[in-house]
């Protein structure tokens, strides 16, 4: 039986249940009394603290080191507004004028390496918060969560998941789309879970994730939510790629409800708590399948 | 006027909504700026009179006759992409950053920058006005610069075609992307969901609304999932002095239409759900004409 494992709950379109599955596999496992990791990665809008309770043990701010310039040291050369390849340093030569534009900063010290005068000096910029709580004696959440108008929230998910010490199952619960957040968090899985749903915007999403997901070199399958709605073309298009389709959930209204006030479907119905070890059963043996 | 359309969490309804907006009035301009996953062209099949390359950053990459595996840009990079494997120099395309501070350092002039330019912006026109929208390509970067390109295009169309309505789709969360999409817009909607996950990220939300100043209203989707949470949801917003100006209940209807690649307005121009839509926009546009 597989012990340790990375896997990594993602969808291209947003909203189609990855806190959902995220949040009742990591239950299931836990009734298993297993060793069980979440990581909520979703650092724009962490929602998984909504669905488990547990208490803080531990919480540390992440941060980029931003340049601050001595105007006193300052000859306005302009070599670090040369370096900086992201626009952050506003610069007028003639008019001796130099500014460090904060929100565009993305901290690689550039700037610092190209001042010769020792003019530019760093200061702490906090860009989010990794907080991890504890739920059960082996059951730990991660949350990254990022700081309201930061332009990313890379750095606050890639310290989220260097936290995870777990040498037991992790579960990543990934950021929606398909750009840097969703390939930082992937990276990192042994399986990737997409989750869908049937209609063209959740199948022109899935197909652009798979296409990232070959490259990359991951394995994985795939959860349709709100089956029954929509069409099957998702359906065909699995059997095409050759797409295991891991779980089905109907488009049902008591599920709905129980979501929606922040419940556990495998904490409410014993038959769904069923489903989700299987769920489990069936990624570890695509899993092994795949790394053989 | 500009009316832009954003969720926070996703899959609310955003583009359904967007979309029926997009087809209650004649002639309209339609930016799609969820680039991480553009999805109305889908519903539009928009013309491409115009594509243009977007330059969305550069990647590192080491020339291994020049390297000599010296390791000093091991130590300069900020981002963690090089590694020493074994005493071989590697670069992991996943965490550059695009900040060129090795390619400057390296004593061999061994690193190189290359542009990331598979992202595209399209101009083109659809049945009911003008469509502008972007494709960052998977695992690109600087999404909000591809905004800000899709929405100077979506006011040029509209000034150059006599047009006075621009509808904005705007990506899910809360970074980047969104803050340039709702920069300078004359009215700012969030389309929520009746669920704890959608209340948290409607703070959030509106956390970055305030910050930038926007006029916000709320629409809550689906109202009838959970009508107890609806009115949670009403409550926080009257507190907050924020306009829900609209509940829209769950109908398959809406599935349909998007399965039929029309919106709910063009697929059920008389169901009970259209309307509701429809005095909604028309709220819009009266408390948006009384500010502006």
């Amino acid at each position: 039986m597989i012990e340790k494992m990375k896997i990594a709950i993602a969808s291209g379109k947003g909203g189609t249940g990855k806190t959902l599955i995220s949040t009742n596999l990591f239950n299931a496992l836990q009734k298993q009394n297993r060793n069980v990791t979440l990581v909520d990665c979703d650092a724009e809008e962490p929602n998984d603290r909504e669905f488990i309770a547990g208490d803080l043990i531990l919480s540390f701010d992440v941060t980029q080191q931003i340049p601050v310039i001595d105007e006193s040291k300052c000859t306005y050369c302009g070599k670090c507004y040369d370096y900086c390849n992201y626009n952050a340093i506003f610069f007028l030569g003639e008019q001796r004028m130099i500014r460090v534009m904060e929100d565009l900063c993305h901290g690689c010290g550039a700037c610092s390496v190209a001042c010769e005068f020792g003019a530019i000096t760093e200061k702490e910029d906090l860009l989010g918060t990794v907080s991890q709580y504890s739920i059960s004696e082996n059951c730990t959440l991660i949350e990254a969560r990022m700081k309201v108008g930061v332009h990313s929230p890379v750095s606050t998910i890639k310290a989220a998941i260097n936290a995870t010490e777990s040498n037991g199952i992790v579960i990543l619960d990934a950021p929606p789309g398909t750009s840097c957040p969703f390939i930082q968090t992937v990276a990192q899985a042994d399986y990737v879970v997409l989750v869908t749903e049937p209609t063209p915007f959740g199948l022109s999403d899935l197909k652009q994730s798979v296409e990232i997901l070959k490259t990359l070199g991951k394995p994985c399958g795939v959860i349709v939510n709100r089956a029954g709605l929509g069409d099957l073309e998702v359906y065909n298009y699995l059997k095409q790629e050759n797409i295991p389709l891991l779980m089905s959930i109907p488009f049902d209204r008591e599920i709905a409800s129980i979501y929606s006030n922040g419940g556990l479907l495998t904490n409410e119905d014993a038959e769904w708590e069923q489903k989700f070890n299987q769920l489990f059963t069936s990624i570890a043996t695509e899993y092994g399948n795949s790394s053989n | 006027m500009e009316i832009a359309v954003i969720s926070g969490k996703g899959g609310t309804g955003k583009s359904s909504i967007s979309a029926a907006f997009a087809t209650l009035q004649h002639n309209i301009v339609l930016a799609d700026c969820d680039v991480d996953a553009a999805n109305l062209y889908i519903l539009f099949n928009p013309t491409h009179d115009e594509e243009k390359r977007f330059i969305s950053g550069y990647k590192a990459v080491i020339d291994k006759d020049k390297c000599t595996n010296c390791g000093v840009c091991v130590d300069y990079c900020r981002f963690d992409a090089i590694d020493n494997k074994d005493g071989e120099i590697e670069i992991n395309e996943t965490s550059c950053d695009g900040c060129k501070l090795c390619s400057r350092i390296c004593p061999e002039e061994a690193i190189s920058m290359v542009q990331e330019d598979e992202s595209r912006m399209y101009s083109g026109t659809f049945r009911n006005g003008k469509m502008v929208y972007g494709r960052l390509s998977p695992g690109e970067e600087n999404s909000g610069r591809l905004v800000d390109i899709v929405r100077n295009k979506a006011r040029k169309v509209a000034k150059e075609n006599g047009i006075e309505t621009i509808i904005i789709d705007g990506p899910p969360g809360i970074g980047c992307p969104v803050i340039s999409t709702i920069t300078g817009v004359d009215d700012v909607v969030i389309v929520t969901e009746p669920t704890l996950s959608g209340l948290h990220d409607l703070k959030r939300t509106l956390d970055v609304t305030t910050q930038f100043k926007n006029k916000t209203s709320v629409i809550i989707n689906k109202s009838d999932l959970n009508t107890e949470m609806a009115n949670t949801i009403e409550t926080y917003c009257d507190e907050k002095n924020i306009a829900v100006i609209g509940r829209i209940p769950f109908d398959t209807l809406v599935v349909d239409a998007m399965v039929n690649c029309q919106s709910i307005i063009e697929w059920a121009p008389d169901a009970e759900i259209s309307k509701l839509i429809k005095e909604i926009y028309v709220t819009i546009l009266k408390t948006g004409k009384s500010t502006s």
